[in-house]
């Protein structure tokens, strides 16, 4: 285990950490469009299309500056994006089938240029394997410099189109009657998602870069209903899950970052979907478990205003005993109806109070949806 | 009524695939009407609409909108998609949804202001859906849902409105309110043109129907061309069924 202080003093970690902070925040940011628009498995085959980008740049360059190898791997995933769209709109083929087509085919020729490069005498190839699962410790000043410049644009790109983002995510249709080119929305949108993609390969790597992308929107969503708070959220989400990942592989010796990011975002994932108040599986589960037992209540209820419906005095006693055809009526119901102040118990006997009368009669008006 | 041609549709044939669902549509639709589009289910009316509003590219055929494109008189149309071509999980507020029927006329880049936000408001109110205001979407009723769609083509404040199943899975009182709107835009000249499922209420509510399965079978006022010989053209013998449904 390192201390907290050579964390802050040591500059190589305060490049790293800042590196993987500022690819959380823009994954989470761009990975919301990703997911508002359905469209989680892209990212994936994204990623792999990226990866014969890089063989090829550095077969052709024989450069390892990581820029040079980020451009191939921008320029094959456009090409890979591209050609999953042509496939979905030009045959009948379904947009999962296109995009594992996509993602083996350009993935299984990364790996075979890889392994050509491989057997060259002069191994110089060596570290091309880290964009397989990332090494987030061989981030420099320039590559974080990069990141920082590419989440600038996008976000300024983000801001000026908003409102055109919006309309597309939610009504495609309705933006293209409006007269908006959705091509254009859609291709600015893609766009920054393969960036996004491409910055973080080198940090975290092909195989587990979707998940980057899609585990800080899918928390964030769990907790808004507002797209604004969304990506913002998870963009704090995504720089979170980079800092801790970060910090936790650093304090244990030869843990990889890249995989502990995505699982620290996985945890935030985790938690989201049994903890959000509104949405979480733990309050729906205690909602429906306390709407249950009111419509219980309320079922028992009913049944008493049906015998009290037919005298004339609805306070009138009747004896519990009346209740035992009905199914599922027990002490507690009564306790309960007591409580509630819908009916009065005396020895044996029940009488319905005003208020339960009312309650009752109102029952079935309740039930109606509203519209 | 006035004789001006507000839609006018040519030889317009549409597939998706290789099966046409279109087939030498020709249309005319005379301004100032309240028509409603049957046909049975897949009959190509929400086709119809999508290529007359340039969704949707037709193999062959053009569109006029008051004898010019649709693309230069977009101004003057308003949409209103089927409730469930949206996903209504969207995290957004209904008051949010109207706004952007305020976009088109903002063009690229702009945002939305006060007045946007006031035409917002006042659209909200015609329906009934101002008190849901900051509503998230998901938790509204399907009705509330069909009336904050109306409320953003409302806030577009075109000529001619396109809807599309208005009335799918909306209640009784939804359904009256915005038959009232409907007539209400009719009186003030404007042209509604309505996809409608039940033929039970076309003569209550439309004064122009035009019957529709893949060709087009008739078009004019309902009290001229609403009868069993249309009906049966459209939907087949057994069209009686088709109504009790
Ligand atoms: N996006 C699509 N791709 C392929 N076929 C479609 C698509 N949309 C509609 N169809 C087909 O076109 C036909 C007409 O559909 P539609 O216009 O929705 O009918 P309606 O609105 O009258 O029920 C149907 O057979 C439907 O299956
Ligand atoms: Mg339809």
């Amino acid at each position: 285990m390192m201390d907290i202080t050579s964390f802050f003093t040591d500059y190589t970690l305060r490049t790293i950490t800042l590196g993987t902070a500022v690819l959380g925040a823009i994954c989470g940011m761009l990975g919301s469009f990703a997911v508002l628009r359905k469209q989680s498995l892209l990212g994936d085959a994204i990623s792999h299309a990226a990866l014969p980008g890089i063989a090829l740049a550095f077969l052709f360059t024989g450069l390892k500056d990581s820029n040079v190898l980020l451009l191939g791997a921008l320029v094959s995933g456009f090409i890979g994006t591209v050609w999953i769209r042509g496939i979905v709109t030009k045959t009948h083929l379904k947009t999962d089938t296109a995009l594992g087509l996509i993602l083996s085919l350009f993935f299984g020729f990364g790996e075979l240029v890889l392994s050509y490069l491989k057997k060259q005498p002069d191994a110089n190839q060596a570290g091309l394997d880290k964009y397989l699962f990332g090494q987030a410790a061989t981030l420099v000043e320039s590559d974080v410099n990069l990141m920082i410049i590419v989440t600038g644009i996008s976000l300024v790109i983000m801001l000026l189109f908003w409102k055109e983002f919006k309309l597309l995510l939610f009504d495609k249709n309705y933006a293209l009657t409006l007269g908006f080119n959705t091509r254009i929305i859609d291709g600015l949108i893609s766009f920054f998602i393969v960036l996004a993609i491409v910055i973080g390969l080198q940090t975290v790597g092909v195989v587990l870069m979707s998940a980057m992308l899609l585990a800080p929107a899918a928390a964030a969503r769990q907790w808004t209903n507002s797209l604004g708070v969304m990506v913002l959220l998870a963009a704090v989400f995504g720089a979170v899950a980079g800092v801790v990942g970060t910090g936790i592989s650093a304090s244990y010796n030869n843990l990889s970052t890249g995989p502990v990011i995505v699982l620290v975002a996985s945890v935030f994932v985790g938690f989201s979907f049994v903890f959000s108040p509104s949405r979480g599986l733990l309050f729906k589960q205690i909602r429906l478990v306390r709407n249950r037992r009111d419509l219980h209540l309320k079922k028992t209820l009913q049944f008493m205003y049906s015998i009290v419906e037919k005298h004339d005095d609805i306070s009138r006693p009747h004896a519990i005993r009346i209740l035992n055809q009905f199914q599922g009526y027990s002490k507690g119901t009564l306790r309960q109806l007591e409580e509630k102040n819908w009916i009065e118990i005396k020895g044996d006997t029940w009488s319905l109070t005003t208020s339960g009368f009312h309650t009752a009669q109102n029952l079935y008006n309740n039930n109606v949806p509203q519209s | 009524m006035a004789d001006k041609i507000a839609v006018a549709v040519d030889d317009l044939t549409v597939a998706y695939n290789y099966k046409p669902v279109l087939w030498d549509i020709d249309l005319s639709i005379p301004e100032g009407v309240l028509m409603a589009i049957v046909g049975p289910n897949g009959a190509g009316k929400s086709t119809l609409i999508k290529s007359i509003l340039g969704i949707i590219d037709p193999i062959a055929g053009s569109v006029q909108i008051y004898d010019k494109p649709y693309h230069k008189q977009r101004h003057l149309v308003a949409y209103v998609p089927q409730k469930g071509s949206v996903d209504w999980d969207f995290p957004t507020t209904a008051l949010d949804v109207v706004m952007m029927g305020t976009y088109g006329a903002l063009g690229w880049i702009k945002r939305p202001g006060n007045k946007q936000k006031k035409q917002s408001l006042e659209a909200l109110e015609k329906v009934g859906m101002l008190p849901f205001k900051n509503r998230q979407i998901n938790q509204l009723s399907g009705g509330q849902q069909q009336r904050v769609f109306l409320a953003r083509a409302l806030v577009q404040n075109a000529s001619i409105y396109f809807m599309d199943e208005p009335f799918q899975g909306v209640d009784a009182t939804t359904e009256i309110a915005i038959i009232n709107i409907l007539k209400e835009l009719r009186k003030a000249g404007k042209t509604v043109i309505v996809v409608h499922h039940d033929l039970q209420t076309v003569p209550e509510y439309f004064d122009w129907v035009t019957f529709l399965n893949v060709k087009h079978i008739a078009t004019g006022p309902v009290k001229d061309i609403f009868n069993d010989d249309n009906l049966t053209k459209t939907y087949g013998i057994n069209y009686k069924v088709a109504v009790q449904q």
